[in-house]
């Protein structure tokens, strides 16, 4: 078991919503909101997904060093994906191909040479004829089906059984074709659809060494759940610290807060990362003794990158929990709780810093989506994260090159662009959902 | 107003001072001038006197900081920092590492950068009032409901494929515009519509939300249900009303931007290989040129405080409530 930055990093912060989930069960104030969010569709669909993501990034943080071949680090899912991540092939081919993308040249059994596309060493290599191929395919996708639908049937029992019937409620619609359990079910059968077909194919094809795309864009999960989520930590405590600090003090330590964040606002953010990026990639090149494995090198270039996105970024939540402060503090609450002889501090804690934690979750969610998107960008400009590691920024910049071929490859980018746009489709539509719920502006309009 | 004018001015010296120590922090705390003479020369096969010699040229054989073996206040003044900082001051940017005169790069490289980026915005800015006017006159309705939808899912796709569609449908397959590079003169329109229908594209999602709430807001209010109430209709109050007082929002937030148009866009320029300023800065970080990347920085800077300083003066100019004190 090895515990890399970000991996503890996202248990900390998985452990720690988990207890502020504990502390705050039950409070009746969060009722209302959370009320909300359930009773919205579009949210609890976009958060099944979400949840779903997650639990794929979650398996994916968890590393090990591989017994025998190599020490080679690998994760849970790396297990789970060993066929996918051990069949490769030699370059391009199609999704769903059984011969390369490109001729070659070949010697036949009677010792001629051969100049046509070889046959793929592992996709499709059950089929003894090629013209079987879609009786095959549409073979295997039917027991992929079936065996998402059984474990459904499965999951609805035991929540049957289980849940269903302490509640005692009656529904008047059949639970069963509520958009929750139908999104569950489509995930279900999809994830085990691929799953069986990727054991005998290259389900979305392969890259220019060969690698299955489908492991890429799975692996990718983990990238992009990173930088949307540890950054935020990162920038957090600085960004309410300071923003609350400055609205509730004034006087010269709001202008050294607004005086630093006007700097590093001032400079184009884009070129302070690659900058930072410049001075890590420096310093690793100095230290490589303390980088041997591929995998911690780009892990910590991973966590530098959070962490410089994390520096640009929290001024932007300062500006408005500052703002949200100095209006607060004249309330009539907190002039009461002066008069009363309350201390500072408390004041800051008791009743200050509850009244701004709206603001930290809408804006914590509305930035998920476009980190994720950022991160992409900044690996097209090679200032985003390593390029061995797995992301879709990395799967579009290489792809990209390769749309002047004919046949064009596709692939890589459709699947980098399927999977980016369901993480992002499914984290704006539910940021749009909390802000709803807890913007109290927003909560007026539709009670009128 | 002058006073206010004067105060702001004076308070952008400490800013730019604040912006230069980073920069300088940031790029030498990993690299010595040393490793900068040697990436400039070739890492191979560089003589200690051709690395001397080169520092020497490019001023870098002083100290970074603090120069103890001057006398007086030459102990500051002779130092990397102060030499290079002062000219930034006076806008000579001077000469870049590898020998050419960033100045005048600069001002033949803010031509193509703005030719792109200004019809972008102004473009951006109709299609997206347009759309959210059209949300805002039709809500409550599927097709608010639809445009909603489309907004978000515009918003949910990576600016990198819009570029990559855009260049692969138009340019590859239709072969309507060249896939990229520029031009000089008014031979760079044919090279600029995609860079600019993309751009354009690219921001209806978050602008047309943003824009739409913005009218929404002002749509409650009670002039508007006074207009409606002596029997305006509903276009004659959303663009005689609604439209007039949301300008104010809109304009300053345009007016904050304008500036920063100057800087370029950096992903446009590198895909569809525009030789403005963005792609400069991308090109000379990449090849470590502290010289040019100190320079662009210290513009952008200039340029963004530029930006705040207008915005207050348009808010005072489009809302006479504004008071500068």
């Amino acid at each position: 078991m090895i515990l890399l930055w970000t991996d503890g990093l996202i248990f900390t912060l998985l452990l720690s919503i988990l207890g502020i989930g504990f502390y705050l069960r039950g409070k009746e104030h969060l009722k209302r909101p959370l009320q909300t969010i359930a009773n919205n569709s579009v949210g609890m669909v976009s958060l099944v997904v979400l949840v779903f993501f997650v639990l794929i990034g979650l398996l994916d943080s968890v590393h090990f060093k591989q017994q025998g071949s190599g020490n080679e680090i690998i994760s849970l899912l790396d297990v789970w994906a060993t066929p996918l991540r051990e069949h490769g092939e030699k370059t391009y081919s199609a999704p769903f191909a059984t011969h390369l993308y490109s001729k070659e040249m070949m010697t036949v059994a009677d010792g001629s040479t051969q100049w046509d596309y070889p046959r793929l060493q592992f996709g499709g290599q059950h089929l003894t004829n090629d013209d079987d191929k879609l009786a095959d395919i549409v073979q295997k996708t039917a027991v992929g089906i079936f065996q998402g639908v059984v474990s459904f049937m499965a999951l609805m029992l035991v929540y049957w059984l289980f849940i269903k019937n302490k509640r005692q409620d009656e529904d008047s619609v059949p639970f069963t074709f509520q958009p929750v359990p139908c999104t569950l079910f489509i995930l279900i059968t999809l994830s085990y659809t691929l799953i069986h077909l990727s054991g005998y194919y290259h389900v979305l094809g392969t890259d220019k060494v060969g690698e299955d795309v489908f492991y890429q864009a799975i692996k990718s999960i983990r990238t992009g759940l990173i930088i949307g989520t540890l950054t935020t930590l990162i920038m957090l405590p600085m960004a309410i610290i300071f923003g609350i600090l400055a609205g509730f003090f004034r006087g010269w330590v709001d202008d050294v807060i607004q005086y630093i964040y006007t700097t590093l606002n001032s400079i184009p953010s884009v070129l302070l990362i690659a900058a930072s990026i410049l001075m890590v990639q420096v310093y690793m090149a100095n230290h490589e003794a303390d980088f041997t494995s591929v995998v911690v090198r780009s892990d910590t270039r991973l966590l530098f990158l959070c962490m410089i996105l994390g520096v640009t970024s929290w001024t932007g939540l300062c500006r408005l929990l500052r703002a949200e402060t100095l209006k607060l503090r004249e309330m009539e609450y907190v002039q009461a709780a002066y008069a009363l002889g309350v201390k500072q501090h408390t004041i800051l804690l008791r009743h200050i810093l509850p009244n701004v934690m709206h603001i930290v979750l809408i804006s914590v969610v509305l930035d998920f989506s476009s980190l994720v998107l950022a991160e992409a960008v900044l690996s097209y400009i090679n200032i985003g994260v390593d390029p061995t590691t797995y992301s879709w920024g990395n799967m579009i910049n290489g792809a990209r090159l390769e749309m002047a071929r004919d046949p064009i490859v596709w692939w890589s980018l459709s699947a980098a662009f399927v999977f980016m746009f369901a993480l992002v489709l499914a984290a704006n539509l539910f940021a749009d959902t909390v802000q709803d719920a807890f913007d109290p502006r927003r909560g007026n309009q539709s009670a009128n | 107003m002058t006073s206010y004018l004067i105060r702001r001015f004076l308070y952008a010296f400490p800013l730019l001072m604040g912006v230069n120590i980073l920069t300088f922090v940031l790029f030498f705390v990993v690299n010595s001038p040393d490793d900068m003479a040697r990436l400039q020369l070739g890492q191979k096969h560089v003589t200690e006197a051709a690395i001397s010699n080169w520092k020497h040229q490019h001023g870098y054989d002083v100290p970074l900081l603090w120069n103890s073996e001057a006398e007086g206040e030459k102990k500051v003044t002779e130092t990397i920092f102060y030499t290079k900082s002062v000219g930034l001051f006076l806008f000579k940017f001077g000469v870049s590492d590898s020998g050419r005169n960033i100045g005048d790069d600069i001002q033949q490289r803010a031509l193509p950068s703005l030719a792109l980026a200004l019809p972008t915005l102004m473009l951006g800015l109709l299609v997206n009032i347009s759309f959210a006017l059209m949300m805002v006159l039709f809500r409550n309705s599927y097709l608010e409901q639809a445009g909603i939808v489309l907004c978000v899912v515009l918003m949910s796709i990576s600016s990198l494929f819009y570029i990559i569609g855009g260049q692969f449908l138009f340019a590859k397959l239709l072969k309507l515009v060249p896939i990229s590079g520029y031009d000089g003169g008014f031979a760079a329109i044919k090279f600029l519509i995609l860079p600019v229908l993309i751009g354009v594209f690219s921001g209806i999602g978050s602008g047309g939300r943003w824009y739409r709430t913005l009218f929404l807001e002002e749509v409650e209010k009670d002039y508007v249900r006074t207009a409606r109430a002596k029997g305006l209709s509903e276009t004659q109050t959303l663009f005689r009303h609604v439209l007039q007082n949301a300008m104010i929002p809109i304009l300053t937030g345009v007016v904050v931007v304008l500036p920063l148009l100057f800087m370029g866009s950096l992903i446009m320029e590198s895909f569809f290989s525009i030789p403005g300023l963005g792609s400069y800065t991308i090109d000379a970080i990449n090849s470590q040129d502290f010289a040019i990347v100190r320079a662009m920085v210290f513009l952008g800077s200039v340029l963004y405080i530029i930006g705040l300083l207008l915005t207050d003066i348009s808010y005072t100019l489009v809302d006479p409530r504004v008071r500068l004190s």
